[in-house]
């Protein structure tokens, strides 16, 4: 049940996005995201989803995979377009009772409901495309320049890159504990809310232990091999753009004109 | 209660790169009363097994009846399955949640529905059999030593009092008095009651000394099946599977190598001790 999620997990194989600079990969998604947002015209989204869809071609990563990730976030996803659907004023398309469907509603609901699975598809396309180690060696290389006013921009990566690490080990642990807890008869799945919150406790009080235990070894192994932060480290693999990640920026380029210029027209 | 695996098959990941087969067709039948080792190589298969035997893995095929009943069956009762099925995982010590002893270990028969009477009684039973002192009742589990909390963690288990206790590494990570301790618990238990269990073990010692049946999985398949003299007489088999015999086995095979008239079939020390004496104590 648990190792459906598969938001934030890396998946294994060889492609073109798997290869490109993680730099190249976190500047894309923050700039289709802002894409996605800078217009609420149908043409621009059709153009960010055909984008999209191109590039999740180019993973390689199978999209019923990707698409498992999305159910996670079904249910935000209806709450927003419920909301946005009822209770926009403006023109009324259907009124039924105290409710009221706008046209204007209906148009936001979808908009926003579009904006979602495309800002889903593509962070968890990067993700999917990226181990953690990647992808915090990227935001660190990003902040660099932070360290001139004296941010932690080292010791900031490397607790995001622990707290990644952490994620699948914590959920691996999460389901061990409530199948050792289903053995002994506990039921997560029936009775009401109050109920099955408390049916959480035998779950919640042996993950924290085990966290906090987890935690302190760790920071006992660190310590051992005299760890100290980023003072003159170096990498193994250092960050290196190639010819890929220069044609990639410039579809990135090409691709925001595009969406700019379309909005703009239409 | 007997237990009969019928063509189990389980995939993990179906339908991406990673799919992996845990098992592939496995097929055993596992009698009544029966003490029983089961032996593999990490990742060879056997704790996706028994998490089969109590419902909390679904096979991608072929099923498994306890007690005749098949227990993937729609209308099939799974918290009765998991008062007959006990299974107490890897470091069970992990699992302790509650402020002190008693209550933790009540929470297995509660969740059956029981009265509250019965429900203490089971756990005050139940932590009479694993050997806790009285006075360690009203503690915290977590102020315990390692080899009480395990304790604490399988009488937890056993106070749903089940038919079929299935034990995944139950000396993993204690020292050798603990080890000897809680697998002469469960071989006295065997004795008494005559419940069926079966014992996951990395360690050939552990499964020599005690079980009636040893399976051998690898790979996901069962590999050797049979009793421990049996088994362990397939020594180089078992190396491919990266598993080894008992030490009493290499010290009796490399005796009759260097030309001394043992038995070939010793799995225990004290056996091996007894048949070397034969041979060479005769002088003394």
């Amino acid at each position: 049940m648990i190792r459906e999620i598969t938001i934030g997990q890396y998946y294994q194989t060889d492609s073109v996005l798997h290869r490109l600079d993680p730099r190249v990969k976190l500047i894309f998604v923050i700039l289709y995201i802002v894409s996605i947002f800078l217009y609420r015209k149908p043409l621009p989204f059709l153009l960010a989803a055909l984008f999209l869809a191109l590039c999740v071609g180019l993973s390689k990563v199978p999209f019923s995979y990707i698409v498992r990730g999305l159910k996670a976030v079904v249910v935000l996803m209806l709450f927003t377009a419920v909301f946005n659907l009822f209770l926009t004023p403006g023109e009324t398309l259907v009124a039924w009772g105290g409710l009221k469907i706008t046209k204007e509603g209906a148009l936001i609901a979808a908009f926003m409901a579009a904006r979602l699975v495309l800002l889903i598809i593509s962070s968890s396309l990067m993700t999917l495309t990226t181990t953690p180690t990647q992808l915090t060696d990227a935001m660190e290389k990003l902040l660099w320049p932070l360290q001139k006013i004296h941010l932690p921009v080292h010791e900031v990566a490397m607790m995001m890159s622990i707290a990644l690490r952490f994620i699948p080990i914590l959920l691996e642990e999460t389901d061990k504990i409530m199948k050792a807890q289903m053995a002994r008869g506990a039921d997560f799945e029936s009775g009401n809310l109050l109920r099955r919150l408390k049916a959480m406790v035998p779950i919640l009080v042996p993950l924290f232990i085990s966290a906090f235990r987890r935690a302190n070894d760790l920071a006992m192994a660190m310590e051992a091999r005299c760890y100290q932060g980023g003072e003159g480290r170096t990498k193994m693999k250092p960050l290196r753009y190639k010819g890929a990640d220069t044609v990639a920026y410039l579809i990135l380029m090409v691709y925001l004109a595009a969406v700019i210029a379309v909005g703009k027209l239409t | 209660m007997s237990i009969i695996i019928d063509h189990l098959t389980h995939e993990y990941e179906t339908g991406t790169a990673m799919a992996v087969k845990a098992i592939s067709d496995v097929s055993l039948q596992i009698p009544d009363g029966q003490f029983v080792g089961l032996i593999g190589h990490t990742g060879s298969g056997k704790s996706s097994l028994i998490q089969h035997l109590n419902g909390l893995l679904k096979p991608t095929s072929g099923t498994v009846y306890v007690g005749g009943e098949d227990i993937f069956d729609k209308d099939y009762d799974k918290k009765k399955l998991r008062s007959r099925v006990g299974l107490v995982f890897q470091y069970p010590e992990h699992q302790l949640f509650e402020a002190d002893v008693f209550t933790d270990v009540c929470f297995g028969p509660k969740n059956l529905g029981l009265e509250q009477k019965e429900v203490e009684l089971r756990a005050y039973d139940a932590l009479k059999k694993v050997g806790l002192e009285d006075d360690a009742f009203y503690v915290s589990p977590f102020d315990l030593s390692g080899g009480q909390k395990r304790r604490v963690a399988i009488a937890g288990v056993l106070a749903m009092k089940p038919e079929v206790l299935i034990l995944d590494e139950p000396t993993a990570g204690l020292d050798p008095a603990g080890r000897e301790e809680i697998l002469g618990l469960i071989a006295g238990m065997q004795k008494e009651t005559g419940m069926t269990i079966i014992l996951v073990s990395h360690s050939m010692e552990d499964v020599a000394n005690y079980v009636d049946r040893i399976i051998v999985m690898n790979k996901g398949s069962v590999m050797l099946d049979g009793s421990p003299k049996e088994v362990f007489s397939h020594v180089e088999q078992l190396e491919e599977a990266g598993l080894a015999a008992p030490e009493a086995c290499y010290i009796m095979r490399d005796l009759q190598k260097a030309g001394f008239d043992l038995p070939g079939d010793v799995t225990r020390i004290e056996e091996a001790a007894d048949a070397i004496l034969n041979v060479f104590g005769s002088g003394v």
